[in-house]
């Protein structure tokens, strides 16, 4: 009922822009949406709807880097994760650490290990090997073969 | 122009024993700015997991941290649980919540300790460490270790409390009631505990939402989430028990916070107890088939705060991703609001306040007279006390 209601809110809001919902049970959604939307979607959960940003997670498929964003609604029991897809040669995205402190590691942390560059962080320096490991290589890249097919995957 | 004096702490220090740089930018005594460094110990467990299977997980995840040793396996079997839709034994959740309060608790006490020590108050020390010794006894007696105690699995538990153990256990609540009604009277009522953190390392409401903070470090600001109310597993929706805050965001309101959690972790046990003695002993798993391809994301609450899991199966037996995030990962980051401004003296216990994540594995290998400079057991000698030792408590011998 809540969560439903919640989803109806944002569909209403950005309707054309979400690519498409998936509601796994009431209190697990995952909302697909175009990296572009990033920054006002999660402004909207944070300030309007009283969401928490938990943490982030990021993954390389052969798609690209796959981000999720996740938050809590604590009184609904709720986790909502926004799903992105970043480009699969020139990964970037606006940073949310301008807007709450709690993204500010966890960007710093996946442009480290993923190579995800965040537009406008305020330090997006290395989080945890700073001075002991190589410029430019990123331990939690996988090396896809380029010539199998997407969709022989 | 004033001039700025770099005093660091870390990456090792007497106040934390695990490594990480803090550099604190003084202006005289009073703390104008701080960096920190970390990775010192980064060890690559989410990528090692990826290389696991989920039996095998659950022991790589019990090794994060040394202290809240189950609160990682538990948030990690509500993460493939909910992948696989597995709804566990009523007898497997009240052991899941009993060993998860039972944490709570030995990990509480060892705050107090250490956040006395911090402040010069050894007798808190001595007590709460001498206190939390028949915990960890408890532990022995159960799971056969005091720390680590790889109980979990998916679909329930590996060892079952059987009954003839409760009347043991409740031997040392009564007694841990009456030690815990002590600590807290020297903490609560001692005017130079009070003196010390009484309005220092304050955290806003404000600031617990701008860095996410979670646990007991956001309960003292007011701001009320705790996993086990907000999003019930295991067995916190069959026990009664209250969320504990405070308002003031400093550094006694948290140790207050802690104390008074410790009080609602005795009466969970209590509960768990009476609920196991309910269900029928030795019904602790679920038949699992497999791991469906999906994404699940489990959470429970750590003497810390919030653990949180996010697991992507592609329905092979090893997760693709691992996301893994410990409270403190949120938690040391608000260590830039609460110790600005104060003195260096008053810095120290700030960032204890948030009970960053320390590891107690230590082993010995050998034990000497240091009077005789004798050897008095060898290794093999100390690991067959240790196992008789254990067998000793199993046997629900815990004078």
């Amino acid at each position: 009922m809540d969560t439903e209601k919640i989803i109806q809110e944002l569909k209403q809001k950005f309707d054309s822009d979400i690519d498409s919902v998936l509601i796994s049970s009431n209190k697990r959604v995952t909302v697909h949406i175009n990296p572009d939307l990033l920054l006002s979607m999660a402004e909207y959960l944070l300030q309007t709807l009283g969401f928490r940003f938990i943490i982030a997670s990021a993954l390389h498929t052969r798609k690209g880097f796959e981000t999720y964003y996740h938050f809590s609604l604590d009184n609904k029991s709720l986790i909502l994760n926004l799903h992105v897809i970043l480009d699969k040669k020139n990964p970037e995205i606006e940073s949310l650490a301008n807007m709450m402190e709690a993204a500010n590691w966890i960007e710093r942390e996946m442009h480290e290990l993923l190579g995800i560059n965040f537009l406008h962080h305020p330090n997006q320096e290395k989080l945890l090997s700073e001075g002991n490991w190589a410029e430019g290589v990123y331990p939690y890249r996988k090396n896809f073969i380029d010539n199998i097919p997407e969709d022989k995957e | 122009m004033s001039k700025k004096t770099i005093i660091p702490v870390g990456p090792y220090h007497p106040l934390q024993e695990e490594p990480e740089l803090f550099k604190l930018y003084c202006d005289g005594e009073i703390v104008k700015d701080v960096k920190w460094e970390t990775g010192y110990n980064h060890r690559g467990i989410e990528k090692l997991s990826e290389s696991k299977t989920y039996d095998e997980v659950f022991f790589l995840v019990e090794r994060i941290c040394g202290i809240c040793s189950t609160s990682h396996p538990f948030a990690f079997a509500n993460a493939v649980e909910e992948i696989a839709g597995i709804e566990i034994t009523d007898r497997a959740k009240y052991i899941r919540s009993f060993i998860g309060e039972l944490e709570r608790i030995h990990s509480h006490l060892l705050w107090v300790g250490l956040a006395g020590h911090f402040l010069g108050y050894n007798t808190v020390f001595m007590w709460a460490w001498k206190y939390r010794e028949p915990v960890l006894d408890l532990f022995e007696m159960i799971t056969g270790n005091r720390n680590s105690y790889a109980m979990f699995k998916v679909g329930g538990v590996r060892r079952d409390i059987e009954n003839n153990k409760i009347p043991s256990i409740q031997k040392v609540m009564d007694e841990l009631k009456k030690k815990t009604d002590l600590i807290t009277g020297a903490v609560m009522d001692d005017p130079v505990i009070h003196a010390r953190t009484k309005g220092v390392g304050v955290l806003t409401k404000e600031d617990i939402i701008d860095f996410a903070a979670v646990g007991p470090t956001a309960r003292a600001s007011g701001v009320a989430i705790d996993v086990r109310k907000d999003d019930p597993y295991a067995a916190y929706p069959l026990v009664n028990w209250k969320v504990i805050t405070a308002e003031e965001g400093d550094v006694f309101a948290k140790a207050k916070v802690r104390l008074l959690e410790m009080y609602e972790s005795i009466s969970i046990i209590e509960q768990c107890t009476e609920g196991l003695k309910k269900e029928k002993e030795g019904d602790i798993t679920v038949k699992v088939k497999e791991i469906p391809e999906g994404m699940g994301t489990g959470r429970a609450e750590a003497p810390r705060g919030e653990v949180f899991h996010f697991v992507i199966s592609d329905g092979s037996n090893s997760p693709v991703r691992h996301k893994i995030r410990a409270p403190s990962y949120t938690n040391i980051a608000t260590f830039k609001k609460s110790c600005i401004g104060q003195t260096i003296s008053d810095a120290t216990i700030s960032l204890a306040a948030v009970d960053p994540c320390y590891c107690c594995t230590e082993r010995l290998a050998s034990v000497y007279d240091i009077h005789k400079g004798e050897r008095i057991m060898n290794a093999e000698e100390l690991i067959k006390a240790s196992v008789d030792k254990t067998r000793g408590l199993q046997k629900c011998d815990l004078s």
